[in-house]
């Protein structure tokens, strides 16, 4: 996990100024997931722009707070993210799909207790705070894709070990577990890829050969998945013949 | 998970926003009425500062009003300060709205048409005033001239890094540093800490 390129840190503050364009964006995105430093300097590159920004205030026209209220009507609020526990109960499935969810709900559960003690290591409560937030964002996503009602898997073989997918077309997201895929060389990562018509889209790394991720970014129109190895920190297009690819059918 | 966060925040007076937030979650409409009256302010304060066109920054501070509306349970207090979030927003959807607004061609001859630097005396007239103007006043001029201007064009004025770094005749690596050391010494002396 400790991939943090220094160019890419350097980036915080061109971020939280929003001055990034969007690939740049999703990279650096991408890369704030594995860099707690990076996380807490955004923090507080956006509390201090906020000061900057606070220091503009102007009192908009009076008749834009009545408009908006008015709009609050017809706005339909969203619920807050699901939580782990709520969502894993009560599912009904066939038998496989239910035993994969388990094994998926487990491996979340391993990767939050590691994700526990690596946050333990911290010495500031603060930058713990903020991995902390990350782990449990990401499983509580994940867990809702396990327990969305047309969450469906793939799983296919590579070396000893198998890779799977798991999506739900509804929540246009997907999730990968893997199970002992074959051990990374020092200085290599998987990454995941959306496979969009033979184009492949960056979906975020996975470090370890057994593991589960949430992909990083939509669906939307991709065929399936790939899992290439790539460098340390991943790279913006596949630099080799993928180990896995998983169709979603 | 009990996570103690220290925050030195901008508006200390007024009503408490993270449990005006909390209510708005559950559709308290007079809870929101508060909650806009705290940030209508700075959001289209900074809104009209990026678009500088009144009208544009009515309809964008109404859609950032909403998204809070909207988005109000997802709010995570771990992650920061109300004012830092409504603020994100306000800034990321203008900046939005600068960048879709303009085609490319047309960006480039906008770009170069404003390329001169605001002088610093435009930034300090208009933060004159309170004590908060004040103080983000006198910590701008902290900076160095490139620092200042690395920040100012890309925050005040919604440039891309890569832009500012065209405009400023200077290699893109160099405004990335000087964008996030100028931050770090803002940071320092706004008294921003976690």
């Amino acid at each position: 996990m400790v991939t943090s390129s220094a160019d890419l840190h350097t980036l915080t503050g061109a971020y939280a100024a929003h001055a990034l364009d969007d690939p740049e964006r999703e990279a650096f995105e991408r890369h704030l997931l594995q860099c707690e430093a990076c996380a807490l300097e955004v923090a507080e590159f956006r509390d201090t722009l906020a000061r900057l920004g606070a220091a503009e205030t102007v009192a908009p026209p009076p008749a834009l707070k009545a408009r908006v209220l008015a709009k609050t009507a017809t706005v339909r609020q969203l619920p807050p993210p699901s939580t782990p526990g709520e969502a894993v109960a009560g599912r009904r499935g066939g038998r496989r799909r239910t035993w994969t969810r388990l094994a998926l709900a487990a491996c979340v559960a391993a990767a939050a207790g590691l994700g526990g003690i690596a946050v333990q290591q911290y010495q500031r409560a603060e930058h713990a705070g903020v991995r902390a937030q990350q782990l449990q964002t990401q499983q509580a996503r994940l867990t809702a894709l396990l327990a969305a009602p047309d969450v469906r898997t793939a799983t296919a073989r590579s070396g000893g070990g198998s890779g799977t997918v798991v999506w739900s077309q509804h929540l246009g997201e997907a999730g990968f577990l893997a199970d002992g895929l074959p051990p990374l060389a020092s200085g290599t990562t998987y990454e995941l890829w959306f496979d969009d018509a033979g184009t492949m889209r960056p979906g975020g790394l996975l470090t370890t050969s057994s593991g589960t991720v949430l992909l990083d970014g939509k669906i939307k129109d991709a065929a399936g998945i790939g899992v290439t190895v790539e460098p340390a920190g991943g790279s913006r297009h596949p630099s080799g013949r993928p180990v896995l690819l998983l169709p979603f059918s | 998970m009990s996570t103690v966060v220290h925050l030195s925040a901008p508006q200390r007076r007024g009503p408490d926003l993270r449990e005006l937030v909390a209510q708005v979650a559950f559709g308290d409409q007079v809870a929101f009425g508060h909650l806009y009256d705290a940030a209508a302010g700075p959001v289209f304060g900074l809104v009209r500062r990026v678009l500088r066109d009144p009208a544009q920054s009515e309809e964008v501070t109404q859609e950032v009003m909403l998204e809070v509306w909207r988005n109000a349970a997802r709010y995570q207090p771990e992650r920061g300060e109300v004012m830092s979030w409504v603020l994100t927003i306000a800034h990321r959807r203008a900046v939005d709205r600068v960048r879709s607004a303009q085609a490319a061609g047309e960006r480039e001859q906008k770009a170069a048409a404003r390329s001169h630097v605001p002088p610093f005396d435009e930034v300090a007239e208009q933060v004159e005033g309170r004590l908060e103007r004040e103080q983000v006043r006198r910590c701008l001029k902290g900076l160095t001239e490139l620092q200042r201007e690395s920040v100012s064009m890309a925050y005040y004025r919604g440039f891309s890094y890569r832009e500012v770094a065209d405009m400023l005749g200077v290699p893109l690596g160099t405004v990335k540093t000087r964008m996030r050391d100028g931050l770090i010494r803002l940071r320092d002396c706004l008294g921003v800490a976690w």
